[in-house]
């Protein structure tokens, strides 16, 4: 009787701790069922709001037809590309200006002032000078980038601990191996942050530009859909923009645990496990 | 037995200063050095002054430092002795006065001299073997492991610094110091930021690995058993001058214990604490 009931609890307890990991779905998988019933018993127009499941079936739909990859290939192409681009200018000049104190005078208070205007206000004068072809894109998105790396790159190169530096300039090391061995790892967790805050800005410039003027990406096949009342479509390129999203984030996560596994913060796991 | 400015030490002279041949890494035998084993370099500071803006750091100050001989710089918080240190190792220039090491006037960076400081400064993203590889030009080799296993660390060498106490990163500071044989060692406080425990484990430590090497010793701290225990002199500096100079004639290794021991430390104490 007693071995039961310890039995039943130790299922009990097994029960609450799996749901325990369960409780944050809990709310989203709730809108969801109640969603696909309102709109399956005619509450909700599906013109208004498509159900749930047809928003699947539009992704397979599309998938099958080879479609929804492709728009996914060029949208990605386009942000990555503008990434690179946006984003290496960023690194070396904060890396310069980081570097270099004549350099930061310099440029330093001119970058700023370009960075509090908003790089979406430049729309306008974007499609002026490229029209709507890919370049306006790959513009605003580098634009978009550039500030973020740029910051967190000239801050952390600043911020790398003057004792570590002086440490190693006395232990014989040359510039070069000083900015390779010092000076880059100590200001790694900072470009970090700003990838990441720059990864968010180019998915945003992204998706503004590619739904002004696209001729292919998400952006045009939501804009195609919306002309067809696709209403479905629409919705699936709203949840692949945010997919997408979601998934460079967590590539930059994985940059982090593998770049910075020294850092005390992500030797945790190493730790209790040893 | 205290004797005042310009004095220079009383022991045995050593007419060849700091010869390039570097002899086996870190052969810390305890056997006794002859004058043929030294190696050090020799430090020669001629009226030697520092301001930073209008305060004066140092005044004018006058010191030799032979090849092989360890030299403790006792006084308060903000006496200057951290900025002689830094002096010597080329990491501020003096605002008048000259620094001759071995002879020559000394341009930019002191290349003979390795520093420890309070804090490790070790490099957090590299590991401890890495880390001592600093020492010599990042060559991860065997010099590096007799330097880890010098310092009782030779299993810790693929660790992070992060995982160290602050003893361990101070002992890992240590070899990374004398991992490339380095003919001045310059010491900054180096325990400051230790248990008393450790502190005197870290001593012995110290005394040893200078010993076996012969090498030329600059420590600045504000322990003066640390000093008597550790240098073939103690200077007292205030105000930005040498204003003491003991000899510590005990032999060695020093037994803190001994009466001798004790009342040389009272001495410098009974010095340092009375102003004049």
């Amino acid at each position: 009787m007693t071995t039961d009931a310890r039995k039943t609890r130790r299922v009990a307890e097994w029960l609450v701790s799996q749901g325990g990991r369960l409780v944050p779905w809990l709310v989203p998988v709730l809108v969801l069922v109640v969603w696909q019933v309102a709109v399956s018993l005619g509450w909700l127009s599906s013109r208004f709001l498509p159900a749930p499941l047809s928003v699947l079936a539009a992704a397979r739909r599309l998938a099958v037809s080879g479609e929804l990859f492709h728009s996914i290939g060029i949208s990605s192409a386009r942000a990555f590309g503008g990434l690179a681009i946006g984003g290496s200018i960023g690194f070396v000049l904060g890396l310069v200006n980081g570097l270099w104190t004549p350099a930061a005078r310099l440029l330093d208070s001119s970058v700023q002032m370009l960075r509090n205007i908003p790089h979406l206000a430049l729309i306008p004068l974007v499609i002026l000078w490229f029209g709507i072809e890919e370049q306006a894109k790959l513009f605003l998105v580098a634009l978009g980038v550039f500030f973020p790396i740029y910051l967190n790159t000239f801050h952390g190169v600043r911020t790398v601990d003057r004792g570590l530096i002086e440490m190693a300039r006395l232990h014989g090391m040359s510039y070069p191996r000083l900015l390779k061995e010092v000076l880059l790892p100590g200001a790694l967790p900072s470009i970090l942050v700003g990838l990441r805050f720059a990864l968010g800005t180019m998915w945003l410039t992204l998706i503004v530009a590619e739904t002004l003027a696209a001729k292919g990406g998400i952006g045009y096949m939501a804009m195609n859909a919306r002309e067809f009342m696709q209403t479905d479509v629409v919705l699936l390129a709203i949840i692949i923009y945010a997919l997408l999203g979601k998934g460079a984030d967590l590539l930059v996560v994985v940059l982090e645990r593998w770049l910075l596994s020294w850092h005390p913060a992500y030797q945790l796991r190493k730790s209790v496990a040893a | 037995m205290s004797r005042l400015l310009n004095r220079h030490s009383t022991r045995t002279p050593t007419p060849e200063s700091s010869t390039p041949t570097q002899p086996a890494l870190m052969d810390t035998n305890q056997s006794p050095r002859n004058a043929s084993d030294r190696r050090g370099t020799e430090i020669e500071l001629i009226g030697v002054s520092k301001t930073f803006g209008q305060t004066t750091v140092l005044h004018k100050l006058d010191l030799r430092v032979s090849a092989g001989e360890f030299v403790a710089v006792v006084g308060r918080s903000g006496c200057g002795k951290s900025t002689l240190l830094r002096i010597v190792a080329g990491l501020e220039r003096p605002s008048g006065g000259r620094l001759l090491v071995d002879g020559e006037p000394l341009d930019g960076l002191n290349r003979q001299a390795r520093m420890m400081f309070q804090d490790a400064r070790l490099l957090p993203w590299r590991r401890v073997g890495e880390n001592v590889a600093v020492g010599q030009g990042g060559r991860v080799d065997e010099a590096v492991r007799v330097a880890l296993e010098r310092v009782n660390l030779g299993t810790r060498a693929p660790d992070w610094p992060a995982v160290l106490s602050g003893g361990q990163r101070q002992r890992v500071a240590l070899a990374r110091a004398l991992v490339g044989n380095p003919p001045l060692l310059l010491l900054d406080e180096p325990l400051g930021a230790l248990d008393a425990l450790t502190r005197m484990e870290m001593q012995t430590l110290i005394h040893d690995l200078w010993w076996g090497t012969a090498r030329t010793a600059i420590l600045v701290t504000h322990d003066i058993e640390e000093a008597a225990l550790l240098a073939d002199r103690v200077l007292f500096i205030d105000e930005g001058r040498i204003q003491a100079e003991f000899a510590v004639d005990t032999p060695r290794p020093r037994d803190r214990t001994t009466a001798d021991f004790q009342s040389l430390v009272r001495r410098v104490l009974n010095r340092v604490l009375l102003r004049d």
